[in-house]
Parts: structure tokens; C-alpha cells; sequence
């Protein structure tokens, strides 16, 4: 029991400088078609998509070009009309080479789709439109990219009862989901109407943290009387957007350990998501675009755009003038959680949220000291682990005793190695000793 | 594409962003916020408070430099070590004998272990603990306050190995010694401005705790450590207190004698050798703060802040994982289990 009360949160976290100033008031701008697009067939959780097209296909925008190869699967579409005219392995944006399918956009094409029948989602049944979200390609686009219509298809023995749509955008730079709430409320109100139909809960939390007032006033204006939705504004700090900690803040109950939200009830998704259900039902156009936060203070432009799916990241920042000469590091994602990219032909895929360029300045010390014991890192978990610990077991190659002490509930969230003044690389420790313990494990089995 | 990059690119994990604090930078803090306490102490001293200082920095840096790995002198953590072991030496201590305590703390305290982070014990204290083994007079010969402020108090020049001639100073017994065997209550006014003998450091209780508050407001000591050491040691002596005044000092007398305050704002708040959870700094205070008074009450010496310290140095290890963090999403029955 909470003695004070102090307004939905969680606990610890991290507070790092906003940044959104750069590019929170700038309306989202369409991109004009770059020269090509490169669409890895890898662009979601779960099992990579299935080629459907051959190297010299013709392709129209909006034409599949890759089919999902399982449920836990996603299709994807030519987000451009052109010529395939390559197949094969490509940088990808985690910094592996995947398949990708490489297409010459047609310049002279007027880039229109194919005519298509826009659905009647009121007339579907729950299988029908998780059927039809699937086939539009729809993937969680907070980040992560795990399909979003397999969330919309719980196991049968399970019932949803609070759908929370998470607007809590908490890292820096990133003003995506911020730009959709404020452009498009209407969108992200019919998604969740869709949602609720589907999955049959009762009511659906828009969590928005307090520092986009612009974004929760659009929600308010547009919220629907005749089903239960609101919209919660959060505490501002870091990690609240995480799935686990939005949780908290909003029911103020903790997602056991090893367990899935669902089971607590809950399901959460991205606003972004939300929005682009709500798009498949009114346009009957599958996921061809994503909105992209192009920001930090290496980017001569910043800006918000949609941005074809396979837009290789040096052509999106020509658009934005280029980069500045002290620019250092290109990140895909926010800062906190980000993948830095050592390739500028690294396409954007469905789940990147932004393209943050940070400066030599910014960039910080290679150099580390060791650990004094000073506790901010256990101040810091949101997650309640011992990093500190954690990383002295870590570099002793001690994963068997890292798993007892709860290794597996890291997020990896960054916040321990934010606030580390002897600069220890806790998170890269921890996602090095994860893959290690797995390795182990695959070993012994 | 025009987009071209004069040079490669920088690829680091995440988190790409830092918060602006260093070890280096938090240790220098610390050095900074010691500048008004060892400001007191020349002026209370003179001279000879400078000496025994810059002998025992000295004496600190110059054994990290010697014995540590390349570099370190650079975190200031040796800076603190010399400093602190220094401001709880009387003025009159022989030089050489500084040296070597401040050689012992960095060596025998610290770098043995690993070098900074990885000792167990205060290297300041361990430093101090090695003196009153091995020179029980020196460091108990407290000059007393007042007087020519260019004078030297006591052996400073003192030639190694050799017996100290007798110094012809002025000395005065400590607060806490005055209490102890004679029974005789020193003004509360004068323990905490500082007019009194003692310590180079420890005697200005007001000044060392607005420097204390200064750190802590700006997170570079945790304020649970000092808060429940000073809090214990006040409800416990005034419990004794209140049972027979006549024997017992009130709380005010114990909190602001001695090194107390010292050795709560700067020693017991080490971060390396304190405990890492918040309930462990509760736990290690209240432990210091009952050591404290069942040494100076019961025990052999008049003051036990060091002792009290250096023991429960030694139980950080198992109060930190007795207060293990319940990680989020496991309930409290099952971490018990």
C-alpha cells in the first residue's frame, strides 16, 4: 500500500534530458520516394517472411512481396512501385546481413496502389480482422515489431479485460508516437475501438506521459462516449514506456516474473500500432510507411516523416540536409535503447521509431573505473535488480549465478549504465551474458 | 546518395547517452567540500595542521603512484584517503609517523585488495588503526587549542625511529577523555564550533555537517549513513542518559564530541566500503551508532567511531546480500522461500 499517493508511476527509473524541443511542434511531412528501397524479409519478431517475388518482378506499391511464414509471422509489401532488381543479403539496421529484397522505384510512377476493397471491420468476426490485420503486415511499431495481430489472438484461456495503449514515449529525441496522437487521435481511437471489439475487453488506458499536454488534450477531444476509453497522463521519467512498467502505473500491479501481461488481463500496445490498425480499416491499405522522429543535434533538419519501409538511412538524411561535421553516431531508436549503425545503406524498417545523429560530444568516454559501490544503479532498475552485482558476476563469467539473481528479467533499459559514474557497459554486460547463458543452455541440452 | 561522412562512423552499445557524473569527478567533490574543515583545522592548529596534511596527502599519493596500476592518482581517491586519515591526527603527530600511516592505509588498506573499489575497509581508518597500534602516545598527545597561532605544536620534525623529545606544548585532554576518566562535561557551545582539543578535523561539528549536507544535496554521499548513525547514537545515549545522569552524557555531548560527526559525514559514507542497498545503510548506521556508544561508554578507550566503523566495514558483505532488492514481479513469499 502506497502511503503517498503520487499519481501514476513506477518505481526507480531514470530521469535523462528530454530533447524533444528539436522536433515535438514539427507536423509530420511525407518524404518524397527515394531512388530504392531495400525491404529485409527479417523486419518483426518472430520467423522471417517468405519471398514471393523474383529478381526483374515489376511490382505496384502495395503488392506483396514477402508472405508470413507462420502465424508468429508478418507479410511485407512493396512500399514502392519499381523493379526488383536484386535479392540478397543486405546490411540490416541490428547490425547482422539478412535477405532483403532490393527494388528500383519507378520514377515516373504516380506510386498508387492497386484498387482495393477497404474492409467493414463492424462486420467482421474477432478471426476474420485478425486475419486482415495480418495480412496488412501490421507489426508493433514502438520498437520492438512483434506482429501485432498475434497479441490480438489470445490463447482461449485467457481473457483480456484492459487494453493499454502506450503513448508514454519515453525516450529522448523520439516525438513519433507524440505526433500521431496530436495528427491522428482519430485513428488511434478507432484502433481501439477494433481492439476492443476483437478481443471483447472492457475498457482501454491511453497512457501518454505528461510532457505532450498537446497530445492528451487531441485524445480527449476525440474520446469516444459510447465505449470506456481514457487517457491517463504518466509520470515523465525513464523507462516508462517499458510494457511491464506502464503496467504498473497504470493498474498498480506488477506482471509476475517469467509471465506474460495477458496474465494480469492486460494487453498492451503501441499508440503507433493503434493508429495503424485504424489506418488498415479506413484505407484497406497494408503497412507501406511508418512515421520516423529524424532529430539530435547531428541532423542539419530535423524533422517528423513518413517514411517509405526500405528508405536507406543516408538517403532519409539527405532529406534533412544532411549531417553536421561534428556528427558521430547514427542510432536507430532512441538513445537509451538504440542500435547504432555503421552502415548508411542500413534501411528503416517496420519498428524503427527514429533516427537519432548524436555528436563526438555526446558520445561518451570510452574509458571505465571500476565499481565503487555507490548503489545509483540499484536506484536506477526499474526492474528492482542488483546491477552492480549483476556486473561483477558478469565479468567474472559467473551466467549460472547471474540467472539466480534474476538475469532474465533485465530489459536491458539502459538506465543502470546511464547513471554509472565509473562508466561500467552494464547493459552490453548483461545482453552479452544473456546470450552466453543461452548458448550454455543450448549446449547442455 | 549525396550523404557522405568524412570518417567512419562511431558504433557503441546502448545507452548512447551518460549522466554527466564520474568517479573522478564525485571524488574530487568530495576533496572539495573537505577545503572549509581543513580550513578550521589550520586555523585552530596553525601550522602544524598543514603539516600533518600535507604529509599524510603525501604520504597517500606517493604509496598509489609507487605500488598502484598507472594512473589512478588521477580519481582522487588517494587524495581523500591522505586527507580524511590526516584531519584524524592530532597537530603534534611526528611527521614520519603520518607518512607511514597514510602509506599503510593506501597499501595495506587498499591497493592489496585491488586498488580502488575493491577493499573491504576504510584505507583512511585501516591508516589511523595502524598508528594507534604501533604509536599509542603520538596520537594521543592533543595540543590544545589557542595560544601563538605560528607555533608548532608538538613533534612534527621528530626524527624517525627515534623517541620524540618531550614536546614543551600546552596539550588538554579530549571532550570525550575529560568525560570519561574525570567525569567533567565540556561546554556543548565549544564541541561544536570547534574550540576545543581533539582531532585535526573532527572537532568543528557544525562546520563538518554543513559541508556533509552540501555533498549529499548534490548526491555524492548517501545521507541514510550519517542520519541513523547520529540518530542512533543520540537515542541510545540519551536512553543511558536518562537512566543515570550522572554517569552518562547527554546525547547533544556525544553526538558533537569526538570524531563522530567526522567519521559519520565522511568515513562511514565511503561508498566503496558501505552497503550498496538502502536498507543496508540503515542497517550499517544503526550498527556503527550502537558501537560508537558501547565503546566509548563500556570500552577501554574514550572514543570508539573508528572501531565501531572498521567492524561494520567488515559486515557490509552479508548486509548487502541479506538486503538483496526484490526484483520486480516476484512477491516477497517467494524470495523468502
Amino acid at each position: 500500500m502506497r502511503l503517498f499517493y503520487r499519481g501514476p508511476h513506477f518505481d526507480h527509473g531514470v530521469h535523462p534530458p528530454e530533447l524533444k524541443e528539436l522536433t515535438s511542434h514539427l507536423p509530420i511531412r511525407r518524404m518524397p520516394y527515394p531512388d530504392e528501397v531495400v525491404l529485409p524479409l527479417r523486419q518483426h519478431a518472430g520467423a522471417p517472411a517468405k519471398l514471393a517475388v523474383n529478381k526483374g518482378d515489376r511490382v505496384i506499391r502495395g503488392d506483396t512481396i514477402a508472405t508470413a511464414s507462420g502465424f508468429v509471422s508478418a507479410p511485407v509489401h512493396a512500399s514502392a512501385s519499381g523493379t526488383v532488381v536484386d535479392i540478397g543479403l543486405w546490411p540490416h539496421p541490428d547490425g547482422t546481413m539478412s535477405d532483403a529484397v532490393r527494388i528500383e522505384v519507378d520514377r515516373y510512377s504516380p506510386q498508387v496502389t492497386r484498387p482495393r476493397m477497404v474492409p467493414h471491420w463492424e462486420g467482421l468476426t474477432p478471426k476474420e480482422i485478425v486475419a486482415a490485420v495480418q495480412n496488412a503486415g501490421v507489426v508493433g511499431l514502438g520498437g520492438a515489431a512483434f506482429p501485432t495481430h498475434v497479441k490480438l489472438a489470445p490463447p482461449p484461456d485467457v481473457s483480456v479485460e484492459t487494453i493499454i495503449l502506450n503513448g508514454a514515449e519515453c525516450e529522448p529525441y523520439l516525438t513519433t508516437d507524440h505526433r500521431i496522437m496530436v495528427e491522428y487521435p482519430g485513428r488511434v481511437q478507432l484502433g481501439a475501438r477494433i481492439m476492443l471489439h476483437t478481443l471483447g475487453a472492457k475498457r482501454v488506458v491511453i497512457g501518454v506521459e505528461r510532457n505532450k499536454p498537446d497530445a492528451i488534450e487531441a485524445l480527449r477531444a476525440t474520446l469516444p462516449t459510447d465505449i470506456d476509453v481514457s487517457v491517463l497522463p504518466l509520470t515523465v521519467k525513464y523507462p516508462q514506456g517499458a510494457e511491464k512498467m506502464l503496467i504498473h502505473a497504470v493498474t498498480g500491479r506488477e506482471v509476475p516474473s517469467g509471465k506474460l501481461p495477458v496474465s494480469l488481463g492486460v494487453l498492451v500496445q503501441n499508440v503507433g500500432s493503434a493508429a495503424s490498425i485504424g489506418e488498415v480499416f479506413e484505407t484497406g491499405l497494408p503497412l507501406l510507411e511508418r512515421i520516423v522522429t529524424v532529430s539530435g543535434p547531428g541532423v542539419k533538419h530535423p524533422a517528423n516523416l513518413i517514411v517509405p519501409v526500405g528508405t536507406k538511412v543516408g538517403d532519409l538524411l539527405d532529406m534533412c540536409g544532411g549531417v553536421t561535421d561534428d556528427a558521430a553516431e547514427i542510432v536507430f531508436g532512441g538513445p537509451m535503447m538504440g542500435v547504432a549503425q555503421g552502415n548508411l545503406d542500413a534501411p528503416i524498417i517496420k519498428g524503427t521509431t527514429g533516427v537519432i545523429v548524436l555528436t563526438f560530444a555526446q558520445v561518451p568516454d570510452a574509458r571505465s573505473y571500476p565499481c565503487i559501490h555507490c548503489g545509483r544503479c540499484l536506484d536506477a532498475c526499474p526492474m528492482m535488480l542488483n546491477p552492480s552485482l549483476l556486473g561483477d558476476l558478469a565479468r567474472t563469467g559467473r551466467y549460472g549465478e547471474m540467472e539466480a539473481e534474476h538475469l532474465a528479467d533485465c530489459m536491458l533499459c539502459g538506465s543502470c549504465t546511464y547513471v554509472c559514474p565509473s562508466n561500467i557497459p552494464l547493459a552490453q554486460l548483461f545482453q552479452a551474458s544473456k546470450s552466453a547463458l543461452k548458448r550454455v543452455k543450448a549446449g547442455a541440452a | 546518395m549525396s550523404l557522405r561522412l568524412g570518417r567512419s562512423l562511431v558504433v557503441t552499445a546502448s545507452p548512447h547517452i551518460r549522466k554527466r557524473d564520474s568517479t573522478p569527478y564525485i571524488m574530487w567533490n568530495v576533496v572539495a567540500s573537505l577545503a572549509p574543515i581543513v580550513g578550521a583545522a589550520v586555523w585552530f592548529f596553525g601550522p602544524s595542521a598543514l603539516l600533518v596534511l600535507a604529509a599524510s596527502v603525501g604520504g597517500a599519493v606517493a604509496t598509489e603512484r609507487v605500488f598502484g596500476k598507472g594512473g589512478t592518482i588521477a580519481d582522487g581517491s588517494a587524495a581523500i584517503t591522505g586527507l580524511l586519515l590526516g584531519l584524524t591526527l592530532p597537530a603534534g603527530m611526528p611527521l614520519w609517523m603520518v607518512v607511514l600511516g597514510a602509506a599503510f592505509g593506501i597499501g595495506l588498506g587498499k591497493l592489496i585488495f585491488g586498488g580502488l573499489g575493491y577493499n573491504i575497509f576504510n584505507p583512511a581508518l585501516l591508516g589511523r588503526a595502524f598508528l594507534q597500534a604501533a604509536f599509542p602516545v603520538a596520537i594521543t598527545t592533543w595540543p590544545a587549542t589557542g595560544g601563538s597561532w605560528l607555533a608548532l605544536r608538538g613533534d612534527n620534525f621528530a626524527i624517525p625511529l627515534m623517541s620524540p623529545r618531550v614536546a614543551d606544548i600546552v596539550t588538554s585532554a579530549t571532550p570525550l577523555g575529560l568525560m570519561k576518566f574525570e567525569h567533567k562535561p565540556t561546554a556543548l557551545w565549544d564541541l561544536m564550533i570547534g574550540t576545543t582539543s581533539g582531532s585535526l578535523g573532527e572537532t568543528a561539528g557544525i562546520l563538518i555537517l554543513i559541508c556533509g549536507a552540501w555533498l549529499a544535496i548534490r548526491g555524492f554521499l548517501n545521507w541514510r549513513i550519517p542520519v541513523s548513525i547520529l540518530a542512533t547514537v543520540a537515542a541510545f545515549s540519551a536512553a543511558l542518559h536518562a537512566l543515570d545522569p550522572a554517569r552518562y552524557a547527554t546525547s547533544l555531548f556525544m553526538v558533537f564530541s569526538g570524531g563522530l560527526i567526522l567519521g559519520a559525514v565522511f568515513m562511514a559514507t565511503d561508498m566503496v566500503t558501505a552497503p550498496v542497498t538502502n536498507l543496508g545503510r540503515w542497517i550499517f548506521g544503526l550498527g556503527i551508532g550502537i558501537l560508537v556508544v558501547v565503546i566509548r561508554v563500556w570500552g577501554g578507550l574514550p572514543e570508539g567511531v573508528m572501531y565501531a566503523i572498521l567492524l561494520m566495514n567488515a559486515m557490509v558483505p552479508f548486509i548487502n546480500r541479506a538486503t538483496q532488492p526484490t526484483p520486480f514481479g516476484v512477491s516477497r513469499a517467494k524470495a523468502a522461500a
